[in-house]
């Protein structure tokens, strides 16, 4: 089951295995999953590594799924709610494409960094050349496989690209302790990874 | 016989059984008000079998009107008779499914049916306790129930479940014997009643207490029937919402097309009111009522730790499944929240979800379809938890 999940992940997700890879192999390891969805990730780091953690999501429909899968969830509002939880309650605070639906991204990383140690964002690029040429030669806002949505029924009302993550953290005092950037080709993606990738995973703390 | 009546074989037909203890003063249950209750009976009925390793028992916890038939029927043919509280809930095939588990509920001390509560007879007298009876606890019911535990020797539960009260009593579960159980579901509930609750409670006991028929409390069989019945009927608004009143009553009048112009029930509404008073009287009786709201008044979970419900549950070793329901305003979402931030605070395995439902408070006896997944898929998981533990 942890091997077909991993190897169902890495073409569905493959910024949630590179989460995963991120968390560390030590015991109890406290993570907390921001839109947690069904649950996946959650699934994958117990099946791999020994961590303590819970799941946090809005849809009643995916809180069923994480239940029947055995994951912790608790149901809740990323943009009211992250108040009630206490500062410093989690060493990994998790955060996969979610950033983008949020009503409020920069205040968002706050409560991040206010309840755990570490945050780790992961982020559709909106500077990835494929989404750049859509615009460019269309002129119309960009449909993908990982934007499917048209521009006026989209979750997603918080777009940025990669460049525009590292200036908000610039900006906000925090503090970026890794970049993982993913997209088809390595080489190109290292070389350039606003261009290149299609999704890059922060690692982030307080300054 | 090839061709003979319908038969209801497909009914699950249950008994109610009955446990006493405490004949001896080292035997009574200490009650928190610092007395001790003698004699006492824990009327309880039982579904499925327990299994050889003893890991399959679960506990249901009843609400303030509840009892201990929480599912099935006592006879094999009588139309009329109604199945238990939570029939679609527990039996064959059901979420709480029988076949897999055994599944134990009892009626609370200070109840009507069955259990030792202040229609008993006082050992000391030899009269009815009324008034006499001491003033109980939901830790009180959940040491009753414990007590019950260890009589069907059961050493650990694979859940306790409760919702509304039963909840509260699954959280006290929780904080007094956290060893003794494998997880917890707390449904429509609260880790302390609300000064709003409190103060509905408050104005049910008084109509009870106003009715000249009460007799503070020494009434033969001409009972208060006109303050319980009140009691009920405000109540009964605490547990529906407006929007779920507005689908069933509407404004429709019940019997003619235009207002009587007079006091007399005009509206549908008023008429299910009545209903529903005049039928609680019937089944439930009027000191057990005073008794349980007070036990429910006197209920938060962080009283021993000085307001500090995270502390409260320190001890918190099982899984917590905390359900909550979108129209509910008498134990509304919030304050299953400070709850499960309190667990939350003690690294607890909590999984939370407010259900989406019109049906105010009710919503708990209603949703089976949406809770009744969850609850047999958490169990589920929770079995193969303790099985690999």
């Amino acid at each position: 089951m942890p091997d077909s999940l991993r190897k169902d992940l890495t073409e569905r997700r493959p910024d949630l295995v590179a989460i995963a890879d991120i968390i560390p192999r030590e015991e109890g390891v406290r993570v907390l999953d921001l839109g947690c969805g069904d649950g996946s990730l959650l699934q994958l780091l117990r099946h791999e590594k020994d961590i303590h953690g819970i799941g946090v999501e809005i849809s009643q429909d995916k809180i069923i799924k994480c239940i029947a899968g055995g994951v912790p969830v608790i149901h809740m509002d990323l943009d009211n709610d992250l108040v009630f939880i206490e500062n410093d309650a989690f060493d990994y605070v998790l955060l996969s494409r979610t950033i983008q639906a949020v009503r409020r991204p920069d205040l968002l990383i706050q409560e991040m960094l206010r309840i755990g140690t570490l945050g780790v964002i992961s982020f559709i690029n909106f500077g990835y050349i494929g989404i750049r040429w859509q615009l460019m030669m269309k002129g119309a806002m960009p449909e993908t496989k990982t934007l499917p949505d048209h521009w006026f029924d989209t979750d997603n009302i918080h777009l940025g690209t990669i460049h525009d993550f590292r200036n908000l953290c610039a900006d906000t005092g925090v503090n970026v302790v890794r970049e993982v950037p993913l997209g088809n080709s390595p080489f190109l993606t290292g070389l350039n990874p606003n261009l290149f990738a299609q999704t890059c995973v922060f690692v982030i703390s307080r300054r | 016989m090839l061709m003979g009546k319908k038969k209801h074989n497909s009914r699950l037909i249950v008994e109610p059984r009955d446990f006493t203890f405490g004949e001896t003063a080292e035997d009574a249950l200490l009650l928190d008000c610092g007395k001790k209750l003698k004699n006492v009976n824990i009327r309880y009925e039982v579904y499925g079998e327990l299994n050889a390793a003893g890991d399959n028992a679960i506990l249901i916890l009843h609400a303030l009107t509840g009892d201990a038939h929480v599912a099935g029927y006592y006879r094999e043919e009588d139309e009329k008779e109604k199945p238990g509280w939570w029939d679609g809930m527990v039996g064959k095939g059901k979420p709480i499914d029988i076949d897999k588990y055994f599944v134990v509920c009892s009626n609370i001390i200070g109840g009507c049916s069955g259990s030792t509560g202040p229609r008993s007879q006082n050992p000391e007298t030899g009269k009815l306790y009324n008034m006499d009876f001491p003033i109980i606890t939901i830790a009180d019911m959940v040491r009753a129930q414990d007590r019950l535990m260890q009589h069907l020797k059961i050493e650990k539960w694979l859940g306790v479940i409760g919702g509304s009260m039963g909840g509260m009593q699954a959280l006290e579960w929780l904080r007094l014997y956290p060893e003794k159980l494998q997880c917890a579901l707390a449904i429509a509930t609260t880790p302390r009643l609300s000064p709003q609750s409190i103060a509905f409670n408050w104005v049910g006991r008084e109509a009870i207490k106003t009715d000249p028929k009460w007799l503070d409390g020494n009434y033969s069989d001409n009972v208060p029937n006109r303050g319980l019945s009140t009691a009920r009927m405000l109540a009964h608004i605490t547990y529906l919402s407006d929007e779920s009143m507005k689908r069933k009553f509407g404004r429709v009048l019940q019997k003619s097309k235009n207002y009587s112009f007079d006091f007399n029930r005009d509206f549908a509404v008023e008429s299910y009111l009545e209903h529903q008073g005049s039928r609680f009287v019937e089944r439930f009786d009027a000191n057990s009522y005073l008794y349980i709201t007070r036990a429910m008044d006197y209920f938060d979970l962080s009283s021993a730790t000085g307001g500090n419900l995270s502390k409260a549950l320190a001890g918190v070793k099982g899984h917590v499944l905390v359900v909550s329901f979108t129209s509910d305003w008498l134990f509304p979402t919030s304050q299953s929240r400070e709850l499960v931030r309190a667990l939350l605070n003690n690294n607890v395995n909590v999984s939370s979800c407010e259900i989406e439902s019109p049906y105010g408070h009710d919503a708990f006896l209603l949703e089976i379809d949406i809770l009744g997944k969850m609850i047999s898929d958490f169990l589920r998981i929770q079995q193969e938890v303790s099985r690999n533990a």
